[in-house]
């Protein structure tokens, strides 16, 4: 048995993955690096095919072409056990037959390690659960049951740590606090962890380099920041976050921008931040970007990106900030997230109002893509885009 | 009379539960009550206390000598039984397979089929196979209509395992052999004991299916059915009682355990 | 609450991995795991083929073998003799559907004293359930057949309960219970009771209390609530019970042999029995096994397409 290596210096590699069940296509054709200490992760709704490339990262499932590899080490069909890779799986599995202790040190046994108390004792400490180690795993709270699995997992430094929905047990609450500690224990222990999540918050909380996956296969990658402010799909778009994508036509340029028509009204935007050479575009704008006001009402210090005619169909405040849902001229209803500053009071549906916004905070799709493509939340409706 | 009518509507199913049980025990408790019967050759009209049949339970002729042989076919058959069950069963709950539907069929069948029917089939293959009927035959008839049960009891337990636990052992580098003998067979375990706990009481307890195959042998069923004709010993009730009174301290000791480990998760 | 979350969320994963997983556990070699299923069934299906298939196979020769003029007793060669089901099949006829007839009354009997029992043990007894499962099972650590014997002294002429029926005059002065039919029936629903109380207790248990109390806050009076919600979703259990008690109850002959009386109340256990081990008259014995193992199976067939349910077990 090839004995799992320490960690330093070993990227995880997908050279064009496929895996396919009969005729369904979970992962096509998946190429990734994952770079050596990072905390990565594979976001994307149900059945995009992210737990699958973690299962055959894990050696759970066998990929049908390609190859992984860890470091210079080709794993593709190496068993689960013969892999420097651990997981964290979803539901913990942890063993019931099992006290804590017995948990955290399996691993170590199966390899004959040494001074397995003492890396257990460690390894309990790091995820403050130093007093449990002769409880049974069902004696414990959810909470505490995550935090043996990660510590099961992270007692023999893998190359590779792979969390599969790792907090989607948890209340609400319990999974910040993971989060924050997740995040602490990767920094502290320097792992590679590969993350896989349906949680677009989580994702942006923990990670360093997402990969937004649809369809098996990776849609964008990028970090959090980035991939929010420059969705280049609009399933990007709209999976993270929320987005307002309205139909425009490139008209010209003006300098560094690039000057757009919508529907009879023109906008600008840096011609850096369009993601598609066609002249027929889904432009995006955040709704938390917009800042609405009444006519007549001073524009002073608002973006100079300026739709009118709008109207207030919907107002729901929600403490932090009031969503708005706007009717534009040509049908379509924009959402507008209106800090909530104590300032300005409530508009009513039925207010006349006009969208402003930053020409900076523009971002453009290619226009022939689904503009609903990543909205399917459960329930939620098509958006007419006009 | 509204009031106690309402109370006997409330209660209505206690009242019947405690009939239903009274209907239960009352075989029972005529069972026990005549081990102490200072009865002499037959054991069917009530003659006084007497605690002289359980200070000697082998005093009636035959009778120890047909509990042993009960015995040991019953752990015997059950021993088997429970081997080849649990094998059965992990094919069925982890692997696919060709010819799933016809081993279900066979699994199903043995247990669809009158006793009776067994027995006699059976018989018809040791006279045409000119096998002498005798303790192995009793074996092997006990083994054949044990099988069906160990392998429904053990199935369900194994289906009802997570596969996650397993792939966890695998994932943290136990092999296949290591994560069968550390994960998949303790958490299994206690199906497998149910299944041969069982086999052992269907075996012990089996009449119809041994009378046609046992030739000389005598067990505990079939003396109490020989000498039912003639009378049964007092014995054969102090026997009967022991057993049930042991098996009903297992079962309670076993269930205080288990509700004691419970207590301690809570 | 957070356990309950966790169960959502994990069905949702399940379904993504079932998609595409036949939820076995880790690949193994696809040699070793092609052969693997074979090697375990090997033995055990080995064991059954031999002495379960084979058996009966020979059962269904012997039902048509013939003795030759002047053989010894019990010898017979095979014929092909197909009239032997119909001169065997006249002949016990009303053997045949006593036997089915005694089932069926012992069976739904069984089912009237077992379903609120186990609803009993279910609901509405709190703690004590696990005691009184335990207290179901009891008697049946006893030996059957003693058990058997003590039906036959509770029901004696001489005993309480015929001298109580007496009193009451529901029984002649002369009239008996024991070696009538009622007594044999008796004895078959007591025996096989805890293979009907034990899977509608398993499938009682498993009905969701608040279902119950949903049906009630949707204006169902308690017999509505028994009929529409409590009972169907038993309804596994209650085949699973009916099944093991029916089929052990058509083929037994040792209620009839205690508690019967030799003519009016023999079954076809009884005739087979006697036929094969008394009479040596084994294509008799032959015909009548193979014939009831053979409607029972039409039987248990037909009810289980009715009952709407492949669980059987």
């Amino acid at each position: 048995m090839a004995a799992p290596a320490e960690t330093g210096g070993r990227d995880l590699r997908l050279e064009r993955v496929t895996k396919r069940f009969g005729t369904f296509v979970a992962v096509d054709d998946l190429s990734l690096t994952i770079p050596s200490g990072s905390f990565f992760a594979l976001l994307g709704p149900s059945g995009c095919g992210k737990t699958t490339t973690l299962r055959m990262v894990a050696g759970l499932e066998e990929p049908t072409a390609g190859t992984i590899l860890i470091g210079d080490d080709d794993v593709t069909n190496a068993k689960p056990y013969k892999r420097p890779v651990n997981t964290v799986f979803q539901s913990y599995a942890l063993f019931p037959h099992l006290d804590i202790f017995e948990n955290v040190a399996f691993g170590l046994r199966r390899r004959g390690g040494k001074q397995i108390k003492a890396q257990v004792d460690e390894a309990l400490e790091l995820v403050e659960l130093g007093g449990m180690a002769r409880r049974k795993p069902a004696q414990l709270s959810g909470g505490q049951q995550q935090r043996v699995a990660l510590a099961r997992a992270i007692v023999n430094r893998p190359a590779v740590l792979l969390l599969d929905e790792p907090l989607g047990a948890l209340d609400l609450k319990l999974r910040r606090q993971m989060q924050i500690e997740l995040k602490r224990i990767q920094t502290e222990v320097g792992l590679t962890f590969v993350h896989v999540t349906h949680d677009q918050e989580e994702a942006m909380t923990m990670a360093d380099t997402i990969a937004v996956m649809n369809g098996g296969h990776v849609e964008q990658m990028g970090g959090p920041a980035d991939l929010y402010e420059s969705p280049q799909t609009t399933f990007v778009a709209n999976f993270l976050g929320q987005s307002n994508l309205i139909r425009a036509a490139v008209s010209g340029k003006s300098g560094d921008d690039l000057v757009l028509e919508v529907h009879g009204q023109k906008v600008a935007m840096p011609a850096a931040r369009r993601a598609s050479g066609t002249d027929d575009l889904l432009i995006g704008v955040r709704p938390e970007k917009i800042q609405l006001a009444q006519p007549g009402e001073s524009t002073e210090g608002f973006g100079s990106n300026a739709l009118p005619g709008g109207v207030v169909t919907d107002a729901s405040f929600t403490g932090v900030s009031t969503q708005y849902l706007v009717r534009m001229p040509w049908g379509q209803e924009l959402m507008v997230f209106a800090q909530n500053l104590g300032a300005a009071g409530l508009l009513r549906p039925g207010s006349k109002v006009d969208l402003h916004w930053d020409p900076a905070h523009t971002f453009a799709l290619d226009g022939s893509l689904d503009a609903n493509a990543g909205v399917a939340h459960e329930g939620a409706t098509p958006v007419p885009v006009g | 009379m509204s009031k106690m009518r309402r109370w006997l509507g409330r209660n209505a199913i206690r009242i019947y539960a405690v009939i239903a049980f009274a209907y239960l025990f009352v075989p029972v408790a005529y069972t026990l009550a005549f081990s102490f019967n200072d009865s002499g050759k037959s054991n069917i009209a009530w003659r006084g206390f007497t605690l002289d049949k359980w200070k000697n339970p082998c005093g009636a002729p035959d009778v120890c000598p047909a509990l042993g042989n009960s015995l040991k076919i019953g752990v015997l058959a059950t021993l088997i039984a429970t081997v080849l069950g649990t094998m059965i069963a992990f094919a069925l709950a982890r692997h696919r397979f060709r010819g799933r539907t016809a081993t279900n069929l066979t699994i199903f069948l043995p247990m669809a089929t009158p006793e009776v029917v067994l027995g006699a089939s059976l018989l018809a293959l040791f006279l045409n196979l000119k096998i002498n009927l005798g303790f192995n035959t009793i074996v092997i008839a006990h083994v054949m209509f044990c099988i069906s049960f160990v392998v429904v009891t053990v199935k369900a337990r194994i289906a009802g395992l997570d596969p996650r636990l397993e792939q966890a052992a695998m994932d943290l580098y136990a092999d296949e052999f290591q994560t069968f003998r550390r994960i998949t067979l303790p958490l299994v375990a206690p199906g497998i004991a149910a299944g041969a706990l069982l086999a052992f009481s269907l075996s012990f307890d089996d009449f119809i299916i041994t009378n046609f195959n046992s030739g000389s042998v005598n067990t505990f069923p079939k003396f109490i059915w020989v000498s039912s004709l003639r009378g049964i010993p007092a014995q054969a009730n102090v026997i009967a009682s022991a057993m049930f009174f042991l098996a009903l301290i297992a079962v309670l000791v076993g269930q205080a355990v288990t509700a004691g480990r419970k207590k301690q998760k809570a | 609450m957070s356990a309950a979350q966790g169960i959502g969320v994990g069905e949702q994963q399940q379904l993504e991995d079932d998609q595409h997983d036949s939820g076995s556990s880790a690949p193994t070699q696809p040699g070793r795991r092609r052969a693997t299923p074979y090697l375990l069934l090997l033995p055990g299906m080995a064991w059954l083929t031999i002495f379960f298939i084979l058996p009966i196979a020979t059962l269904l020769s012997t039902s048509t073998q013939t003795r030759p003029e002047g053989a010894e007793i019990g010898v017979y060669t095979q014929t092909f003799r197909v009239a032997n089901y119909t001169d065997t099949l006249s002949e016990y006829a009303t053997v045949f559907a006593r036997s089915f007839t005694y089932a069926l009354i012992a069976t739904v009997l069984a089912l009237a004293i077992s379903y609120p029992l186990a609803y009993a043990i279910a609901f509405k007894v709190g703690r004590w359930r696990n005691l009184l499962l335990v207290l179901v099972v009891a008697p049946f650590f006893v030996s059957f057949l003693l058990r058997t014997v003590a039906w036959k002294q509770i029901l004696a002429d001489e005993g309480w309960v015929a001298d109580a029926l007496r009193t009451l005059h529901v029984l002649s002065p002369d009239g008996r219970i024991i070696n009538t039919a009622p007594a044999v029936v008796i004895g078959i629903t007591y025996n096989f009771l805890p293979f009907m109380i034990l899977p509608i207790y398993a499938s009682l248990e498993r009905v969701d209390p608040r279902l119950m109390e949903a049906a009630g806050d949707l204006y169902a009076n308690a017999l509505t609530t028994m009929r529409k919600v409590t009972f169907p979703l038993s309804l596994p259990g209650v085949v699973a019970g009916t099944l093991l008690t029916f089929i052990p109850a058509a083929g037994d002959y040792v209620n009839s042999a205690l508690l019967g009386d030799p003519v009016h109340t023999t079954m076809v256990g009884n005739v087979i029995d006697s036929r094969f081990l008394k009479v040596v008259d084994y294509p008799t014995a032959a015909v009548l096994s193979v014939s009831l193992m053979v409607s029972i199976l039409v039987l248990v067939g037909l009810y289980i397409r009715r009952a709407g349910t492949e669980e059987l077990v």
